[in-house]
């Protein structure tokens, strides 16, 4: 390993570290905030993985993120499971999905590619709204002896799903960088950067694609199944909202820089600062928020992070592979 | 044609390619021996770039079969045309931008040949140091100068263990001096017993590699010979350097 790689590894377990000790140092809300930066840092992260390296421009993980939320609700109301348990099963039930709408999805390209990830979202969103056992259109509560059985104290169940989210988020992200630095992510930059001269040096561009949409889909569920054990509740529009689980996601990516790994922490951080700072002013919100997506791209194709990386050379989590090395 | 005795790198026949109405090659068979090198020539728009993308896999062919080594290639696509020993240079550079020209190489060493990053670091050294990029190894792609982006297409084809190299116009652009240098390299190449053929418009460069010259006009074939025979043809001289100068 070189010595950037262990610099970056070492501050990310320090960050870790003082996360994780936020129950001791944070209020309530500010526990709840960081969480949910947290879960949007992943899904910017793994959104990154498909749209900005294998070229998926998906307009429908929303799917995979209420997948996630009512196999929450499937696992603890129809099979009696607990609720910690519905983590695999959405990875698995998001995964399976993925691969059978990629037989589909993938003889599309472009925006008819994106276009029909979107109405593969809808379509599973009008099957969970017409099954009368999952609440149909109104959708439903956790019970409270699942919710119970999480931890006996409200104020630990509170700490448990900051935990499962913290998780979440640095696991994305170091799963991530792990990737890009292994020999599939030197395909994933092919594939980013000339997906032609990828297919003529070798690169099986039809494989990487499927298990980069699989995988991705399948940590999405896992994302949904935490997102909602916390919010307690599932309904069709919110566990397959556009607007929250791709939309946000995409302005995340696009202003913090497509095609790299430091550009979901980037974008994260500026969405949740603006939120924070205008969140309450409602239209004036979105019209910056706009205002910010657009000027960000009119000036550099590669968001805030492609901009500092020109400007500076930087480089938060390095992945490039240098002759000399060992 | 060269006598069937020879065994053939790469034989193809009859292929034929249009797009709607209009048809890009017509009926092009050509063949190569193992180790030979074919220089292809002809008109812009003859149809040159677009056999290449037929034999390489690149584009689908309408009809017509191809053959590497006596294996049939016809229905393999281009990866696995790549994995069966076929190494291409794009006419107009494609880079991987982003990444740096040892990146762009050990890509090519890894998958080209089915080798683990880790083992394909030296064949990716070797292709760089022989392409004379190695002190650019850490220099981002997207940034080289368009003589460098072309010794990255050469060196990028190298580092996958090509059989068969095909290169699309690599002396174009190049002062008198490249030139002379690419030819010893590719001189090498061959040497080392890689069949070549080349698309080159910068005939004395050819003429200095191969053995046999190939002309197209509007995706047919109308020569194929020794570059004698074939320069000194009237019919090949007046479609390629136009009527005023042959006479």
């Amino acid at each position: 390993m070189s010595k950037s790689v262990i610099r970056v590894s070492l501050l990310l377990a320090v960050v870790t570290l003082i996360l994780a000790l936020a129950p001791l140092w944070a209020g309530r809300s500010d526990l709840r905030l960081i969480g949910e930066i947290m879960a949007y840092l992943a899904l910017a992260v793994l959104w990154n993985l498909l749209a900005g390296y294998a070229g998926l421009m998906s307009v429908g993980q929303q799917a995979f993120v209420g997948l996630g939320g009512y196999m929450l609700m499937i696992s603890t109301v129809m099979l009696g499971l607990p609720p910690l348990a519905a983590l695999p099963l959405a990875f698995v039930l998001a995964g399976l999905v993925a691969a059978g709408f990629a037989r589909l999805l993938f003889r599309l390209e472009g925006a008819y590619f994106a276009i029909g990830t979107w109405v593969a979202a809808e379509s599973v969103a009008l099957v969970f709204a017409g099954i009368p056992a999952l609440g149909g259109g109104a959708g439903m509560s956790l019970p409270t002896d699942a919710v119970r059985s999480i931890a006996a104290s409200r104020e630990m169940r509170e700490f448990v799903i900051y935990w499962l989210m913290l998780g979440l988020g640095i696991g994305t992200l170091v799963g991530a960088w792990t990737l890009i630095r292994s020999k599939p992510g030197l395909a994933l930059m092919a594939l980013r950067d000339n997906p032609v001269a990828a297919v003529s040096v070798g690169v099986n561009i039809q494989r990487i694609r499927f298990w980069t949409y699989v995988l991705v889909a399948a940590i999405t569920g896992v994302i949904g199944a935490i997102i909602f054990l916390q919010k307690l509740r599932v309904s069709p529009q919110a566990a397959f909202s556009l607007q929250d689980w791709t939309v946000a996601v995409i302005f995340i990516v696009v202003i913090g820089g497509i095609g790299r790994i430091e550009g979901a922490i980037v974008g994260t951080a500026v969405y949740f600062l603006l939120r924070e700072i205008l969140g309450d002013y409602g239209v004036t919100y979105l019209i910056v928020l706009g205002v910010v997506a657009i000027l960000v791209v009119s000036f550099s194709s590669g968001g805030i992070w492609g901009l500092i990386e020109r400007r500076f050379g930087w480089s938060l989590m390095p992945t490039a592979r240098r002759m000399t090395d060992r | 044609m060269t006598p069937d005795s020879a065994p053939q790198a790469l034989t193809a026949t009859g292929l034929n390619k249009s797009y709607g109405a209009i048809a890009v090659t017509r009926d092009v068979s050509l063949s190569v021996p193992e180790g030979g090198a074919l220089g292809i020539i002809g008109p812009n728009g003859a149809g040159k770039t677009t056999l290449f993308n037929l034999i390489t896999g690149t584009v689908p062919a309408g009809t017509g079969q191809i053959t590497l080594f006596g294996q049939d290639i016809t229905r393999m696509d281009a990866r696995q045309r790549c994995l069966a020993g076929i190494a291409r240079s794009f006419q107009v550079p494609q880079p991987f931008s982003g990444l740096t020209t040892f990146e762009n190489v050990l890509i090519a060493a890894a998958f080209g040949r089915g080798l683990s990053e880790k083992a394909a670091r030296p064949h990716a050294r070797a292709a760089l140091e022989m392409t004379g990029l190695a002190p650019k190894a850490d220099v981002l792609a997207g940034t080289l100068t368009l003589l460098d982006r072309k010794r990255l297409e050469l060196a990028r084809a190298l580092a996958t263990g090509p059989r068969l190299l095909l290169l699309d116009e690599i002396a174009g652009g190049m002062t008198e001096a490249e030139c002379v240098t690419l030819v010893e390299l590719i001189r090498d190449i061959r040497g080392s017993g890689v069949t070549i053929v080349w698309i080159e418009h910068v005939l004395h460069a050819l003429l200095k590699v191969v053995d046999r010259i190939l002309v197209l006009d509007f995706g047919k074939v109308i020569a194929e010979g020794p570059p004698d025979t074939i320069l000194s043809d009237p019919h090949v001289t007046s479609v390629y350097l136009g009527p005023e100068e042959a006479a």
